[in-house]
């Protein structure tokens, strides 16, 4: 095992220290880096300067598939593969196949929703670079980290060490591979 | 400000006064109080009560399985079951259990994209009671089918007969209502769970925890990268339960309303049924949530701001179905139809009169204590209050389903429904299902949401340094 870089990783103590440090990351130029915090803390997405999420998309064509699968089906099956006479009704409408196809929106567009969210984060992933640093349980209780990958096209070693230390980290660590 | 308002007599901006805010974490803890408490809970050793709890919630639930073993090698008419009433017990229990189910999504859901924040401290708990309260909810009309062994006909699936299902019905509309909602529900628990878990993982000491709570965190590592689309994806899903679970007790009241019989085909049915859910939900959650806090010293998570909340949500909910009683009696006088009239009549004044001035007492006169701050504070008041809410609801259910069915169209074909051992020996053992449900999630999962109360702490506010 080579004992290649993986990146530089800080540590913050309170929610405003990352997020001011965040913001000088991002106005230096950086691309390939990330926050590790025990929440979500209200306004990082722009202190990063993140993109809106995707997730949403992913929503859409699970509820479109969910109305159009209810929809098909009791077409399918009422009215052309079993015609079912029940008191002189009409075999489809759109009417009494709504209920069942608003549940299947429903449920195909959670799912959608969850499955998006996991293929966007590519998680489950067990393995991570960052699982290498001693503290890091601790990202999950009340320290909050930040994370500068080696594969950033601004990353230089003592540069971006002098620019972690100078946005107010409590401690640096080289992070491998 | 004063030369400006001189020369512009309207005012280009006026600042709100900012109301004070209740803190919705006591004291000022700080956020490894937060994890150590509710990590705590997990990790201690089992407490002795839980194992006496764990007993008896046991016990209680072999209940359930005795009756159900007996109703099957027998037949549904053990549950007292005979014309008129082929609904008796089991569908009553079914929209109770179902109902309560209901205050665990508003919770997670509907206080969620309110913008409710004191939610965080109660929605983990509460979305448990929703999953275990369908769980219950769902064994009685999938016995009440009679042949149980047939109950996948309910889906859409190929058989051997090769007819479908018939998609007019709404009680088909119903099969596809709750399963979607406890599917729904459980993915909804779940992904509110995995950034919890990664703490509990993180903290753990054994192999088997670590095996365990790591493979269900799915590797979760909190980067903020991930929580931006976790975030949206829980927002999305809070919008998507907020239509379904509205649409299940909707669907829930389409049993009754899309049938002919008076006293059930309304068009009140639907809101009334959907504010009853809500009501009894609250009920529950209180009832739970007072001993948990009190055993477990939340006093600082749940706070009387907590308990002042939920309170007022039952004064609203229990106001609202007062008011549907009412108008369903003001409706059935004024539309002038005598079949409609009897029904309400006979429930107020006919044979199961009883029942219906407990659901009253119940449900409108008790939750009217909640206006007053004093009763609102007093916890051991406000839990009898929730038991009453309990019961009340359930006695609605039993009004709306028995009297009605009791007195249909044909006076020669009245009847009168009494419950059999089996039927009380069926219905008891589901609040030990339930307990036993609620007592492993205490004992194996984080009770509260640990991310998100720490996300609403004072402290997490990124401008609240100094």
């Amino acid at each position: 095992m080579s004992n290649k870089v993986y990146g530089l990783l800080a540590r913050f103590d309170t929610p405003a220290a990352i997020m001011s440090a965040a913001e000088k990351v991002r106005d230096a130029g950086y691309k390939k880096w990330d926050v590790i915090t025990p929440f979500p803390i209200h306004g990082m997405d722009g202190a990063m300067g993140l993109r809106r999420s995707r997730v949403p998309r992913f929503t859409l064509v699970g509820g479109s598939l969910g109305f159009t699968i209810g929809m098909s089906m009791i077409f399918f099956m009422n009215k052309f593969d079993y015609p079912l006479i029940v008191g002189g009704k009409p075999f489809f409408s759109p009417m009494f196949a709504f209920p069942v196809s608003y549940e299947l929106t429903i449920l195909l567009a959670a799912f959608g929703t969850i499955i998006g969210m996991f293929l966007l984060n590519r998680l489950p992933m067990h393995y991570h670079p960052i699982l290498k640093y001693d503290d890091i349980h601790k990202s999950s209780d009340d320290q909050f980290f930040l994370v500068i990958e080696n594969s950033d096209p601004e990353f230089n070693k003592a540069e971006t060490n002098k620019l972690l230390s100078d946005v107010g980290s409590l401690e640096i660590q080289e992070l491998e591979e | 400000m004063a030369e400006t308002t001189e020369s512009h007599p309207i005012l280009k901006e006026v600042d709100p006064v900012i109301m004070p805010r209740a803190d919705l974490v006591g004291n000022n803890r700080s956020f490894s109080w937060i994890t150590e408490k509710i990590c705590g809970i997990i990790e201690e050793k089992t407490p002795t009560w839980w194992w006496v709890c764990f007993c008896v919630a046991g016990f209680l639930a072999s209940f359930t399985v005795v009756g159900i073993v007996y109703l099957v090698s027998t037949g549904v008419g053990v549950w007292g079951l005979a014309n008129p009433l082929n609904w008796g017990w089991a569908i009553v229990n079914f929209v109770f259990w179902i109902g309560i189910g209901h205050a665990g999504t508003l919770i997670s859901a509907i206080l969620c994209l309110l913008k409710q924040k004191w939610r965080t401290s109660i929605n983990r708990a509460a979305e448990a009671m929703t999953i275990f309260a369908v769980v219950c909810a769902g064994i009685f009309p999938v016995f009440h089918v009679g042949r149980v062994w047939l109950a996948w006909w309910l889906f859409p699936l190929p058989n051997a007969n090769g007819i479908w299902p018939n998609f007019r019905s709404p009680l088909l509309w119903d099969v596809f209502a709750v399963s979607t909602y406890a599917t729904v529900s459980v993915l909804f628990w779940y992904v509110g769970m995995i950034p919890d878990l990664a703490t509990v993982r993180d903290r753990a000491k054994t192999k088997i925890r670590k095996f365990f709570y790591g493979v269900f965190a799915m590797g979760w590592r909190g980067s903020n990268r991930h929580w931006s689309n976790y975030e949206m994806a829980y927002l999305i899903l809070a919008g998507l339960s907020t239509p379904l679970v509205l649409s299940v007790h909707t669907i829930v009241s389409f049993d009754f309303a899309v049938a002919l019989i008076p006293g059930w085909h309304t068009t009140i049915f639907p809101p009334y049924f959907v504010a009853g859910a809500v009501f009894s939900g609250f009920g529950m959650v209180l009832t739970l949530m007072l001993p948990l806090r009190a055993i477990y010293g939340l006093d600082d998570l749940i706070t009387q701001y907590h308990i002042d909340c939920m309170g007022k949500i039952i004064l609203a909910t229990g106001s609202i179905v007062g008011y549907a009683y009412g108008m369903e009696f003001f409706i059935a006088r004024y539309g002038a139809n005598s079949f409609e009239l009897f029904a309400f009549v006979n429930r107020a004044f006919g044979p199961y009169a009883w029942a219906y001035w407990i659901m009253l007492f119940c449900n409108v006169v008790t939750p009217q204590l909640f206006w007053f701050k004093k009763i609102r504070s007093n916890i051991a008041l406000v839990w009898i209050i929730s038991i009453f809410v309990n019961i009340g609801m359930w006695f609605e259910r039993f009004v709306i389903i028995v009297t009605t069915l009791a007195r249909n169209f044909l006076p020669s074909s009245w009847g009168y429904f009494s419950p059999t051992i089996v039927d009380i020996f069926t219905y008891t053992g589901t609040f030990g299902v339930f307990s036993v449900l609620y007592l492993l999630f205490i004992r194996f999962l984080p009770l509260m949401a640990m991310a998100e109360i720490k996300a609403v702490s004072p402290a997490a506010d990124p401008h609240h340094q100094h």
